[in-house]
């Protein structure tokens, strides 16, 4: 049996805004991950996976809080931890982050090198900087990062190596999960490539064991994950494999989702796009009912009435929608046919 | 007398060219370009960040002086000699570029811009009724409500609003030419399409000859019916947009389309450095 690394049960955060309201972007979210394999969340802007991201770390800074739910890795509970406990041993050991744009985390009055000696500082404060250097020397060419960038300031980098050292950084002691938070939208496709490559080393050379990859560029993900989770207005909608999300999506939101992906292949010009108008609910007092109901087209009266469950439905697959599988699938046998 | 050489033709390069700084030093950012666009063509020039794309939109909007080469505006040779005459250029030319939050002035409101669009096309004295029609229908037409947006600044909206009222600016204009540089790229890709079919949809309304700028070649196979690839200042090949992305001949064009993660196709890491 493979080993489950990540286990979020029931995950729910909050953000307390200055007028003490509360609104819970992260809302009951489970997911597991097991050992050597990669979850993709997609979702558009808004949806909660940046806070789903921060969330996974157990550790919270305001306006975020915790508000109930577990988060065990590798079999560790790291939500009945101390805050100071999380951020001295499971942070960077357990759990690494990777934010959006985190090429800017470099310090630029710092050489690399300084700044991963600080890195390991904070949780090793008695490593020997020979250690470490030679530790970072090893990591970077088994990465394919020339050790000559150990010397260099981050100004003298591109923005493609930024972020790769700063990926190689965050793994350097090796934690069982990785969470990277669209690692890379504005780069060049040239150096996406490169970073895209780094993660699946990652992976593949067992550095990392698990990896929750957040993007809303599909093709990304259809390339790098073995399952993705749909997200909207802070709820998952959808669990799968990558090729049955992206293929054979369930959930209207994520139909919609799938059939927006632009790639330059032969069909591409022969469909027409789709879009969904309206924007997602606000989370101050999301609807009682379906979330996504406002902007759905097979919407009825039943949908807004009463919550909507996630439901399995076997197989890893789970959807978020009251309408059955198969009716859903018929309605979109019918549009398919008539575009 | 002026004869057009073609009579649908919009726009016209001859051997345009950019060089920055002299001697050793200099750049060459755009390199004798030559082109002609047809009205109402769908042109997309794709390019990685240093091709040179940006300095020949900036060129095309009169906002750079060329070093060497013409163009040719309806078949005549473009004047934009001063002020004056750019600002007239300009009522046939209009842009949107990639970033929508840096795109507007902070210290005026939605209203203001709107209401310059309309003063533009010769509206300074309609009546406050007539303007807000018009800025009612800019509005609608790009799914935004005009009610709601009346009295807020630009910053107060998501990008995504904030890119589709950039699109309302451009209803209003009605301009013969539209450059969007980078216009998706900021914005997320599942509401792309939304822009995207906005853009095309104001072309077939006002009858406008949209030119793309991007990286992303597969916005451009989808929205063009002629793409342009550039690299290093130059036109290396251009066609039909399914001859260029089906059946590419360039060497850099088979590259440029490998990076790119498809969805059929497997992704070919193994050339990374």
């Amino acid at each position: 049996m493979t080993n489950i690394v990540l286990d979020v049960d029931e995950l729910t955060t909050k953000y307390i805004t200055r007028f003490r309201e509360d609104i819970y972007a992260v809302d009951h979210v489970s997911l597991q991950v097991e050992e050597g394999r990669a979850v993709g969340i997609a979702g558009e802007s808004g949806c909660g996976k940046s806070t789903l991201a921060l969330s996974l770390m157990g550790y919270y800074f305001p306006p975020l809080h915790y508000s109930s739910g577990e988060i065990v890795i590798d079999g560790q509970n790291i939500t009945e931890m101390h805050p100071e406990h999380v951020r001295k041993t499971i942070l960077g050991n357990e759990i690494a982050y990777i934010p959006q744009a985190a090429m800017n985390a470099l310090n630029p009055t710092m050489k690399v090198i300084n700044f991963i000696e600080d890195v390991i500082h904070a949780h090793h404060p008695r490593m020997p900087k020979k250690e470490i250097y030679e530790l970072a020397v090893e990591r970077f060419q088994l990465l394919g990062l020339p050790p000559e960038v150990l010397q260099k300031y981050s100004v003298e980098l591109s923005g493609g190596m930024k972020q790769r050292t700063v990926i190689a950084t965050s793994v350097i002691l090796s934690p069982k999960v990785l969470i990277a938070d669209e690692p890379s939208s504005a780069l060049d496709v040239t150096s996406q490539k490169m970073v895209i490559k780094m993660l699946k080393d990652l992976m593949d050379k067992g550095i990392v064991k698990a990896m929750i990859f957040i993007t809303h560029e599909l093709p990304l993900l259809y390339h790098v994950v073995d399952d993705i989770m749909v997200m909207y207005a802070g709820q998952i909608v959808e669990k799968g494999t990558v090729d049955e999300v992206i293929f054979d999506p369930i959930h209207p939101y994520s139909r919609a989702l799938m059939g927006s992906i632009i790639v330059p292949e032969e069909g591409l010009r022969d469909v027409k796009l789709t879009a969904v108008p309206g924007t997602p609910p606000n989370l101050k007092n999301p609807p009682s009912g379906c979330r996504f109901a406002a902007r759905c087209k097979y919407a009825m009266p039943a949908c807004r009435a009463t919550s909507v469950e996630l439901e399995d439905i076997g197989g890893g697959r789970s959807y978020r929608c009251i309408i059955p599988e198969d009716e859903l699938r018929k309605a979109y046998e019918r549009e398919d046919k008539e575009r | 007398m002026n004869v057009k050489t073609k009579s649908d033709e919009i726009l016209r390069g001859v051997g345009l060219t950019k060089v920055f700084g002299m001697g050793a030093g200099k750049t060459v950012a755009v390199d004798h370009v030559d082109f002609s666009f047809k009205k109402g063509e769908v042109i997309s020039i794709v390019g990685e960040s240093g091709s040179g794309k940006t300095t020949l939109a900036k060129m095309l909007l009169a906002l750079t002086t060329p070093t060497e080469g013409e163009i040719y505006f309806e078949g005549e040779l473009r004047n934009v000699a001063s002020h004056g005459k750019r600002k007239e250029y300009w009522k046939n030319i209009q842009a949107i570029f990639q970033d929508p939050f840096s795109s507007y002035n902070i210290f005026r409101k939605i209203d203001s811009v709107l209401l310059d669009c309309i003063k533009m096309r010769g509206g300074r004295n309609f009546s406050k009724e007539k303007k807000e029609d018009l800025m009612r229908e800019a509005c609608s037409f790009v799914n935004l409500k005009y009610d709601e947006l009346t009295n807020k600044y630009p910053f107060e909206l998501s990008g995504g609003q904030q890119q589709r009222l950039m699109i309302a600016r451009i209803f209003l204009l009605k301009p013969k030419i539209l450059l969007a540089d980078e216009p998706t790229s900021m914005i997320d890709a599942c509401s792309r399409a939304t822009i995207l079919d906005m853009l095309m949809d104001l072309r077939n309304e006002v009858g406008m000859t949209p030119i793309f700028i991007t990286h992303d070649i597969g916005l451009a196979y989808y929205v063009s019916d002629t793409v342009y690839i550039m690299e290093r200042g130059r036109f290396v090949e251009y066609g039909t947009a399914d001859d260029v992305i089906l059946n590419p001949q360039e060497p850099y064009t088979r590259r440029l389309l490998s990076d790119v993660p498809k969805l059929h196709e497997p992704w070919d890491l193994s050339t990374v450095g």
